[in-house]
Protein backbone atom coordinates (compact mmCIF):
# COMPACT_ATOMS: atom_id res chain seq x y z
CA UNK A 1 0.00 0.00 0.00
CA UNK A 2 1.06 3.40 -0.92
CA UNK A 3 2.62 5.62 2.15
CA UNK A 4 0.74 8.41 3.34
CA UNK A 5 1.98 11.21 2.56
CA UNK A 6 2.27 13.72 5.85
CA UNK A 7 3.62 16.99 6.33
CA UNK A 8 4.05 19.15 9.30
CA UNK A 9 3.73 22.95 9.44
CA UNK A 10 4.64 25.50 12.21
CA UNK A 11 3.25 28.84 11.99
CA UNK A 12 2.68 31.05 15.08
CA UNK A 13 3.25 28.32 17.80
CA UNK A 14 5.81 27.65 19.99
CA UNK A 15 6.74 23.55 18.20
CA UNK A 16 5.46 22.12 21.67
CA UNK A 17 2.89 20.22 19.85
CA UNK A 18 5.78 18.78 17.43
CA UNK A 19 7.49 17.93 20.92
CA UNK A 20 4.29 16.37 21.38
CA UNK A 21 4.63 13.94 18.07
CA UNK A 22 8.11 13.04 18.87
CA UNK A 23 7.28 12.03 22.05
CA UNK A 24 5.43 9.46 19.91
CA UNK A 25 9.26 8.01 19.72
CA UNK A 26 9.89 4.45 18.72
CA UNK A 27 6.22 4.54 17.42
CA UNK A 28 6.91 7.07 15.59
CA UNK A 29 9.52 4.94 13.99
CA UNK A 30 7.38 2.56 13.55
CA UNK A 31 4.30 4.50 12.00
CA UNK A 32 7.17 5.76 9.25
CA UNK A 33 5.94 2.24 7.79
CA UNK A 34 2.99 3.56 6.74
CA UNK A 35 3.94 7.26 6.77
CA UNK A 36 6.17 9.12 4.57
CA UNK A 37 7.20 13.08 5.79
CA UNK A 38 7.20 14.83 2.82
CA UNK A 39 7.49 18.26 4.24
CA UNK A 40 8.22 19.11 8.30
CA UNK A 41 9.07 22.58 8.28
CA UNK A 42 11.13 25.01 9.80
CA UNK A 43 11.76 22.18 12.90
CA UNK A 44 12.45 18.61 11.98
CA UNK A 45 12.96 18.01 8.43
CA UNK A 46 15.94 19.71 6.05
CA UNK A 47 12.83 21.11 3.54
CA UNK A 48 12.61 24.99 2.53
CA UNK A 49 9.05 26.48 1.45
CA UNK A 50 10.29 26.69 -1.66
CA UNK A 51 10.27 22.78 -2.35
CA UNK A 52 7.02 23.15 -0.80
CA UNK A 53 5.78 25.81 -3.27
CA UNK A 54 7.13 23.55 -6.32
CA UNK A 55 5.10 20.69 -4.75
CA UNK A 56 1.43 20.08 -7.35
CA UNK A 57 -1.46 20.95 -5.99
CA UNK A 58 -3.15 18.32 -3.54
CA UNK A 59 0.17 16.12 -3.15
CA UNK A 60 -0.25 16.05 0.12
CA UNK A 61 -2.25 13.24 2.14
CA UNK A 62 -2.24 14.61 5.43
CA UNK A 63 -1.37 17.65 6.82
CA UNK A 64 -0.98 19.14 10.09
CA UNK A 65 -0.55 23.08 11.47
CA UNK A 66 0.39 23.76 14.57
CA UNK A 67 0.60 27.60 15.57
CA UNK A 68 -2.06 30.28 14.91
CA UNK A 69 -1.30 32.78 12.25
CA UNK A 70 0.25 35.68 13.38
CA UNK A 71 2.47 37.28 10.65
CA UNK A 72 2.38 37.29 7.04
CA UNK A 73 4.70 34.06 6.63
CA UNK A 74 2.43 32.26 8.18
CA UNK A 75 -0.26 33.19 6.03
CA UNK A 76 1.51 32.48 3.29
CA UNK A 77 2.78 29.17 4.46
CA UNK A 78 -0.60 27.93 5.04
CA UNK A 79 -2.05 29.07 1.99
CA UNK A 80 0.69 26.87 0.05
CA UNK A 81 -0.17 23.91 2.38
CA UNK A 82 -3.81 24.29 1.79
CA UNK A 83 -3.53 24.10 -1.76
CA UNK A 84 -0.84 21.09 -1.84
CA UNK A 85 -2.96 18.99 0.52
CA UNK A 86 -5.99 17.11 0.56
CA UNK A 87 -6.48 16.98 4.34
CA UNK A 88 -5.74 19.82 6.56
CA UNK A 89 -5.83 19.19 10.30
CA UNK A 90 -5.57 22.41 12.76
CA UNK A 91 -3.15 20.61 15.35
CA UNK A 92 -3.47 22.18 18.39
CA UNK A 93 -5.04 24.70 20.91
CA UNK A 94 -3.39 27.48 18.53
CA UNK A 95 -3.98 26.26 15.32
CA UNK A 96 -7.81 25.68 15.88
CA UNK A 97 -8.27 28.49 18.79
CA UNK A 98 -6.09 30.84 18.87
CA UNK A 99 -4.11 30.06 22.01
CA UNK A 100 -2.21 31.57 24.71
CA UNK A 101 -0.10 33.82 22.15
CA UNK A 102 -3.84 34.71 21.21
CA UNK A 103 -4.37 36.69 24.06
CA UNK A 104 -2.01 39.45 22.50
CA UNK A 105 -5.20 40.35 20.17
CA UNK A 106 -6.27 42.20 24.14
CA UNK A 107 -3.04 44.24 23.74
CA UNK A 108 -2.60 46.88 20.63
CA UNK A 109 0.94 46.02 18.58
CA UNK A 110 2.40 49.14 19.90
CA UNK A 111 1.79 47.29 23.37
CA UNK A 112 2.94 44.45 22.32
CA UNK A 113 6.15 45.73 21.19
CA UNK A 114 7.21 48.22 24.07
CA UNK A 115 6.56 45.36 25.79
CA UNK A 116 9.02 42.71 23.73
CA UNK A 117 11.71 45.33 22.68
CA UNK A 118 11.61 48.02 25.42
CA UNK A 119 10.26 46.92 28.89
CA UNK A 120 10.79 43.37 29.65
CA UNK A 121 13.26 42.86 32.29
CA UNK A 122 15.55 40.80 30.12
CA UNK A 123 16.07 43.11 26.73
CA UNK A 124 18.88 45.51 26.46
CA UNK A 125 18.25 47.80 23.52
CA UNK A 126 19.45 51.44 24.53
CA UNK A 127 18.51 52.95 21.45
CA UNK A 128 14.94 51.62 21.77
CA UNK A 129 14.98 49.39 18.13
CA UNK A 130 11.85 48.00 16.53
CA UNK A 131 12.27 44.63 13.95
CA UNK A 132 11.46 45.90 10.70
CA UNK A 133 9.83 44.06 7.85
CA UNK A 134 12.43 45.56 5.72
CA UNK A 135 16.49 46.39 6.60
CA UNK A 136 19.45 47.21 4.52
CA UNK A 137 22.56 45.91 6.51
CA UNK A 138 25.68 47.80 5.75
CA UNK A 139 24.21 49.81 3.49
CA UNK A 140 23.51 47.11 0.44
CA UNK A 141 22.12 43.36 2.01
CA UNK A 142 18.20 44.26 2.06
CA UNK A 143 16.90 41.80 4.61
CA UNK A 144 13.60 41.64 5.20
CA UNK A 145 11.26 39.57 7.87
CA UNK A 146 7.70 38.57 7.55
CA UNK A 147 5.21 41.54 8.53
CA UNK A 148 3.65 41.06 12.37
CA UNK A 149 -0.18 41.07 11.31
CA UNK A 150 -2.47 43.66 12.79
CA UNK A 151 -4.13 40.82 15.13
CA UNK A 152 -4.23 36.57 15.17
CA UNK A 153 -6.09 34.53 13.25
CA UNK A 154 -6.88 30.44 13.79
CA UNK A 155 -6.40 28.30 10.87
CA UNK A 156 -9.92 28.42 10.35
CA UNK A 157 -9.97 32.20 9.98
CA UNK A 158 -7.46 32.00 6.81
CA UNK A 159 -8.15 28.88 4.80
CA UNK A 160 -10.18 25.67 4.88
CA UNK A 161 -9.81 23.60 7.68
CA UNK A 162 -10.97 19.38 7.93
CA UNK A 163 -10.17 18.64 11.09
CA UNK A 164 -9.54 20.66 14.38
CA UNK A 165 -7.93 18.68 17.43
CA UNK A 166 -7.73 20.35 20.68
CA UNK A 167 -5.36 20.31 23.32
CA UNK A 168 -1.75 22.37 24.15
CA UNK A 169 -0.09 20.45 23.32
CA UNK A 170 -2.50 17.65 21.82
CA UNK A 171 -2.09 14.05 21.97
CA UNK A 172 -0.08 12.29 19.77
CA UNK A 173 -2.47 9.68 19.35
CA UNK A 174 -4.61 11.88 17.28
CA UNK A 175 -1.93 11.60 14.34
CA UNK A 176 -2.22 7.78 14.50
CA UNK A 177 -5.59 8.04 14.77
CA UNK A 178 -5.82 10.09 11.34
CA UNK A 179 -3.11 7.96 10.22
CA UNK A 180 -5.34 4.97 10.25
CA UNK A 181 -8.71 6.74 9.15
CA UNK A 182 -6.80 7.09 5.92
CA UNK A 183 -5.54 3.78 5.01
CA UNK A 184 -8.99 2.73 6.61
CA UNK A 185 -10.65 4.98 4.00
CA UNK A 186 -12.87 5.71 6.89
CA UNK A 187 -12.62 9.67 7.85
CA UNK A 188 -14.75 11.40 10.22
CA UNK A 189 -17.19 14.21 8.58
CA UNK A 190 -15.17 17.23 7.43
CA UNK A 191 -14.97 20.28 9.49
CA UNK A 192 -15.43 18.34 12.90
CA UNK A 193 -13.45 18.05 16.38
CA UNK A 194 -11.17 14.98 16.79
CA UNK A 195 -12.46 13.92 19.87
CA UNK A 196 -14.10 11.13 21.73
CA UNK A 197 -16.41 13.96 23.00
CA UNK A 198 -16.66 13.36 26.58
CA UNK A 199 -15.70 16.60 29.14
CA UNK A 200 -12.88 16.59 31.52
CA UNK A 201 -15.53 16.33 34.16
CA UNK A 202 -16.34 12.88 32.47
CA UNK A 203 -12.46 11.64 32.74
CA UNK A 204 -12.13 13.24 36.17
CA UNK A 205 -11.58 10.85 38.88
CA UNK A 206 -13.01 13.97 41.25
CA UNK A 207 -16.60 13.99 39.52
CA UNK A 208 -18.82 14.30 42.78
CA UNK A 209 -21.16 11.97 40.72
CA UNK A 210 -18.08 9.25 40.54
CA UNK A 211 -17.36 10.29 44.29
CA UNK A 212 -20.81 9.83 45.58
CA UNK A 213 -20.75 13.66 46.68
CA UNK A 214 -23.26 15.89 45.96
CA UNK A 215 -22.57 18.94 44.10
CA UNK A 216 -22.82 22.47 45.96
CA UNK A 217 -23.25 25.87 45.24
CA UNK A 218 -19.33 27.31 45.76
CA UNK A 219 -18.73 29.43 48.04
CA UNK A 220 -15.20 29.79 48.29
CA UNK A 221 -13.15 32.18 45.45
CA UNK A 222 -9.12 30.17 45.15
CA UNK A 223 -6.23 30.61 42.93
CA UNK A 224 -4.46 27.99 42.62
CA UNK A 225 -1.34 29.83 44.57
CA UNK A 226 -3.57 29.65 47.36
CA UNK A 227 -3.39 26.72 49.70
CA UNK A 228 -3.54 22.74 48.56
CA UNK A 229 -6.48 21.42 47.29
CA UNK A 230 -8.01 18.25 48.35
CA UNK A 231 -6.47 15.27 46.01
CA UNK A 232 -9.37 13.80 46.14
CA UNK A 233 -12.58 16.26 45.73
CA UNK A 234 -13.80 18.51 42.96
CA UNK A 235 -11.22 21.24 42.57
CA UNK A 236 -14.23 23.32 41.63
CA UNK A 237 -16.43 22.44 44.54
CA UNK A 238 -12.90 23.33 46.51
CA UNK A 239 -13.34 27.00 45.06
CA UNK A 240 -10.79 26.66 42.43
CA UNK A 241 -12.16 27.90 39.29
CA UNK A 242 -11.96 24.47 36.95
CA UNK A 243 -13.49 24.56 33.24
CA UNK A 244 -13.60 20.46 33.63
CA UNK A 245 -17.17 20.79 32.45
CA UNK A 246 -16.96 22.78 28.92
CA UNK A 247 -13.79 21.32 27.82
CA UNK A 248 -12.99 18.36 25.59
CA UNK A 249 -11.15 15.61 27.80
CA UNK A 250 -9.38 13.52 25.42
CA UNK A 251 -6.51 14.56 28.00
CA UNK A 252 -7.97 12.26 30.48
CA UNK A 253 -7.64 15.18 33.11
CA UNK A 254 -4.02 15.15 33.45
CA UNK A 255 -4.30 18.61 34.76
CA UNK A 256 -6.87 17.61 37.60
CA UNK A 257 -4.71 14.39 38.30
CA UNK A 258 -1.92 16.79 39.76
CA UNK A 259 -4.36 19.38 41.57
CA UNK A 260 -4.20 21.87 38.77
CA UNK A 261 -7.62 23.35 37.19
CA UNK A 262 -8.45 22.99 33.81
CA UNK A 263 -8.23 25.62 32.03
CA UNK A 264 -9.64 24.84 28.83
CA UNK A 265 -6.76 24.08 26.16
CA UNK A 266 -8.98 20.77 24.87
CA UNK A 267 -10.96 23.05 23.07
CA UNK A 268 -15.07 23.51 23.75
CA UNK A 269 -17.04 20.10 24.08
CA UNK A 270 -19.44 19.29 20.65
CA UNK A 271 -22.16 22.39 20.70
CA UNK A 272 -20.41 25.06 21.84
CA UNK A 273 -19.94 28.17 19.17
CA UNK A 274 -18.02 30.32 22.00
CA UNK A 275 -15.64 28.38 24.44
CA UNK A 276 -15.29 31.72 26.96
CA UNK A 277 -19.06 32.87 26.95
CA UNK A 278 -20.09 29.24 27.41
CA UNK A 279 -17.59 29.05 30.72
CA UNK A 280 -18.95 31.80 31.79
CA UNK A 281 -22.39 30.33 31.71
CA UNK A 282 -21.01 27.21 33.60
CA UNK A 283 -18.72 28.87 36.27
CA UNK A 284 -21.31 31.70 37.12
CA UNK A 285 -24.52 29.11 37.65
CA UNK A 286 -22.12 27.19 39.98
CA UNK A 287 -21.10 30.33 42.20
CA UNK A 288 -23.56 30.37 45.11
CA UNK A 289 -24.43 33.94 45.21
CA UNK A 290 -23.60 37.72 43.79
CA UNK A 291 -21.70 37.97 46.74
CA UNK A 292 -19.47 35.18 45.83
CA UNK A 293 -19.70 35.96 42.02
CA UNK A 294 -18.21 40.00 43.10
CA UNK A 295 -15.53 37.58 44.89
CA UNK A 296 -14.34 35.70 42.00
CA UNK A 297 -14.39 38.54 40.13
CA UNK A 298 -12.12 40.21 42.30
CA UNK A 299 -10.12 37.40 42.43
CA UNK A 300 -9.36 37.11 39.22
CA UNK A 301 -8.68 40.52 37.50
CA UNK A 302 -9.33 39.99 33.86
CA UNK A 303 -12.22 38.20 32.69
CA UNK A 304 -10.83 37.94 29.24
CA UNK A 305 -7.53 36.20 29.81
CA UNK A 306 -9.43 34.03 32.08
CA UNK A 307 -12.16 32.61 29.98
CA UNK A 308 -10.41 32.74 26.53
CA UNK A 309 -7.28 31.79 27.87
CA UNK A 310 -6.68 29.45 25.10
CA UNK A 311 -9.60 30.19 22.62
CA UNK A 312 -9.37 34.12 22.06
CA UNK A 313 -9.28 34.23 18.83
CA UNK A 314 -12.05 31.52 18.22
CA UNK A 315 -14.48 33.48 19.27
CA UNK A 316 -16.34 35.07 16.75
CA UNK A 317 -17.04 38.74 19.07
CA UNK A 318 -13.33 38.91 20.23
CA UNK A 319 -12.02 38.58 16.70
CA UNK A 320 -14.19 41.12 15.31
CA UNK A 321 -12.81 43.23 18.03
CA UNK A 322 -9.19 42.88 17.83
CA UNK A 323 -9.83 43.76 13.98
CA UNK A 324 -10.41 46.49 15.27
CA UNK A 325 -8.17 47.43 17.85
CA UNK A 326 -5.36 49.51 15.46
CA UNK A 327 -7.92 51.22 13.28
CA UNK A 328 -8.80 52.89 17.21
CA UNK A 329 -5.24 52.87 18.11
CA UNK B 1 -37.13 61.69 18.61
CA UNK B 2 -34.61 61.38 16.02
CA UNK B 3 -35.33 59.65 12.43
CA UNK B 4 -35.92 56.31 12.61
CA UNK B 5 -32.84 55.48 10.19
CA UNK B 6 -30.49 56.98 13.55
CA UNK B 7 -32.62 54.41 15.62
CA UNK B 8 -30.59 51.45 17.52
CA UNK B 9 -31.05 48.21 16.33
CA UNK B 10 -31.44 47.02 20.11
CA UNK B 11 -31.93 42.98 20.59
CA UNK B 12 -33.61 42.11 23.79
CA UNK B 13 -33.85 38.89 25.38
CA UNK B 14 -37.35 38.97 27.40
CA UNK B 15 -38.35 36.00 29.71
CA UNK B 16 -41.89 35.00 29.18
CA UNK B 17 -43.62 34.89 32.94
CA UNK B 18 -42.10 38.46 33.34
CA UNK B 19 -40.67 40.78 30.93
CA UNK B 20 -42.34 39.64 28.01
CA UNK B 21 -45.67 40.09 29.86
CA UNK B 22 -44.73 43.41 30.93
CA UNK B 23 -44.06 44.46 27.54
CA UNK B 24 -47.73 43.45 26.26
CA UNK B 25 -48.62 45.59 29.16
CA UNK B 26 -46.86 48.61 27.81
CA UNK B 27 -48.86 47.86 24.56
CA UNK B 28 -52.42 47.35 26.75
CA UNK B 29 -50.76 50.56 28.38
CA UNK B 30 -50.46 52.37 25.42
CA UNK B 31 -47.00 53.15 26.97
CA UNK B 32 -45.14 54.83 24.26
CA UNK B 33 -41.12 53.87 23.38
CA UNK B 34 -38.96 54.24 20.60
CA UNK B 35 -39.47 51.08 18.22
CA UNK B 36 -35.83 50.47 18.62
CA UNK B 37 -36.00 46.80 20.16
CA UNK B 38 -36.58 43.41 18.61
CA UNK B 39 -37.41 41.02 21.19
CA UNK B 40 -36.62 37.55 21.64
CA UNK B 41 -39.22 35.85 24.07
CA UNK B 42 -37.34 33.31 26.35
CA UNK B 43 -38.70 30.46 28.66
CA UNK B 44 -36.32 32.12 31.18
CA UNK B 45 -34.05 34.64 31.71
CA UNK B 46 -31.73 31.68 32.85
CA UNK B 47 -31.66 30.18 29.47
CA UNK B 48 -29.96 33.20 27.70
CA UNK B 49 -26.65 32.16 27.22
CA UNK B 50 -23.70 34.52 27.34
CA UNK B 51 -22.56 33.09 23.94
CA UNK B 52 -26.39 34.71 22.23
CA UNK B 53 -25.33 38.13 23.71
CA UNK B 54 -21.84 38.45 22.27
CA UNK B 55 -23.30 37.00 18.95
CA UNK B 56 -25.66 39.49 19.08
CA UNK B 57 -22.78 42.57 19.65
CA UNK B 58 -20.19 40.60 16.76
CA UNK B 59 -22.93 40.73 14.41
CA UNK B 60 -23.83 44.66 14.82
CA UNK B 61 -26.69 44.89 17.30
CA UNK B 62 -26.21 48.51 18.88
CA UNK B 63 -27.12 46.95 22.35
CA UNK B 64 -28.42 43.61 23.76
CA UNK B 65 -31.38 44.08 26.90
CA UNK B 66 -31.81 40.71 28.55
CA UNK B 67 -35.06 40.93 30.86
CA UNK B 68 -36.21 38.93 33.95
CA UNK B 69 -38.17 37.98 36.89
CA UNK B 70 -37.51 39.80 40.02
CA UNK B 71 -35.69 38.03 42.60
CA UNK B 72 -37.92 35.70 44.27
CA UNK B 73 -40.54 35.82 41.18
CA UNK B 74 -38.60 33.28 38.89
CA UNK B 75 -41.26 30.90 37.41
CA UNK B 76 -38.11 28.37 37.86
CA UNK B 77 -37.33 29.36 40.95
CA UNK B 78 -33.91 30.33 40.58
CA UNK B 79 -33.43 30.79 36.68
CA UNK B 80 -32.39 34.42 37.60
CA UNK B 81 -30.36 34.52 40.12
CA UNK B 82 -28.28 32.55 37.63
CA UNK B 83 -28.69 34.66 35.18
CA UNK B 84 -27.67 37.89 37.38
CA UNK B 85 -24.40 35.72 38.46
CA UNK B 86 -23.79 35.19 34.51
CA UNK B 87 -24.83 38.47 33.61
CA UNK B 88 -21.98 40.56 36.08
CA UNK B 89 -19.38 38.34 34.68
CA UNK B 90 -19.69 38.99 31.25
CA UNK B 91 -20.43 42.52 31.31
CA UNK B 92 -17.00 42.70 33.21
CA UNK B 93 -16.16 39.78 29.93
CA UNK B 94 -17.13 42.65 27.30
CA UNK B 95 -15.40 45.54 29.05
CA UNK B 96 -11.86 43.13 29.78
CA UNK B 97 -12.40 42.00 25.85
CA UNK B 98 -12.03 46.06 24.75
CA UNK B 99 -15.49 46.63 23.70
CA UNK B 100 -17.99 48.87 25.27
CA UNK B 101 -19.98 47.17 27.70
CA UNK B 102 -23.03 49.98 27.90
CA UNK B 103 -24.18 48.18 24.99
CA UNK B 104 -25.88 45.35 27.09
CA UNK B 105 -27.80 45.45 29.71
CA UNK B 106 -29.66 43.61 32.27
CA UNK B 107 -32.83 44.80 33.95
CA UNK B 108 -35.68 43.31 36.04
CA UNK B 109 -39.07 43.81 34.64
CA UNK B 110 -42.03 41.85 36.29
CA UNK B 111 -45.39 41.53 34.48
CA UNK B 112 -47.03 44.21 35.80
CA UNK B 113 -44.01 46.76 35.00
CA UNK B 114 -45.24 47.62 31.41
CA UNK B 115 -44.43 51.09 32.31
CA UNK B 116 -40.77 50.56 33.30
CA UNK B 117 -40.63 48.54 29.83
CA UNK B 118 -41.14 51.32 27.77
CA UNK B 119 -39.25 53.80 30.40
CA UNK B 120 -35.86 50.93 29.85
CA UNK B 121 -36.19 50.57 26.58
CA UNK B 122 -36.37 54.76 26.26
CA UNK B 123 -33.28 55.29 28.40
CA UNK B 124 -31.36 52.11 26.71
CA UNK B 125 -32.38 53.79 23.32
CA UNK B 126 -31.07 57.38 24.07
CA UNK B 127 -28.07 55.79 25.43
CA UNK B 128 -26.82 54.07 22.43
CA UNK B 129 -27.32 57.18 20.26
CA UNK B 130 -25.28 58.95 22.84
CA UNK B 131 -22.53 56.45 22.31
CA UNK B 132 -23.56 55.97 18.62
CA UNK B 133 -23.35 52.80 15.99
CA UNK B 134 -21.97 49.69 17.10
CA UNK B 135 -18.42 49.47 15.31
CA UNK B 136 -18.77 45.97 14.62
CA UNK B 137 -21.28 46.64 12.15
CA UNK B 138 -19.99 45.47 9.20
CA UNK B 139 -22.67 47.51 6.35
CA UNK B 140 -26.19 46.65 5.86
CA UNK B 141 -28.07 45.19 8.49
Amino acid sequence: MAKVKTAFLLAGGCAGCEMSVVDLSEKLVDALEALEIVFWAPTVADVKYKDLEEMPDGSIDLAFVDGMIRNSENLHTVKVLRAKSKILVAFGACASLGGIAAMGDLHTKEELFKQAYKDSFSTDNPDGVYPTPEYLLDGKYNLTIPTFLDHCSTLAQVVDVDYFVGGCPPHPNFVGTLVGAILAGNLPEKGSWLTGGKAVCDVCKRNPAITGHQRLPVTDIKRTVDGQPDPEACLLQQGYMCFGPITQGDCGGSCLNVNIPCRGCGGPIPGIQDYGARAVSAIASSLADEATTAKFMEKFNNMAKLFYRYSHTASKFNHRVSELKEKEA
Amino acid sequence: MSAPSELPNIVGFACQWCTYAGADLAGNLRAKYPPSIKLIKVPCSGRVEPEYILEALANGADGVLVGGCHFGDCHYKEGNYKTANRMMILKKLIEDSGFDSRRFRLEWISGAEGYKFAEVVKEFTEELQAIGPNPLKKGGN
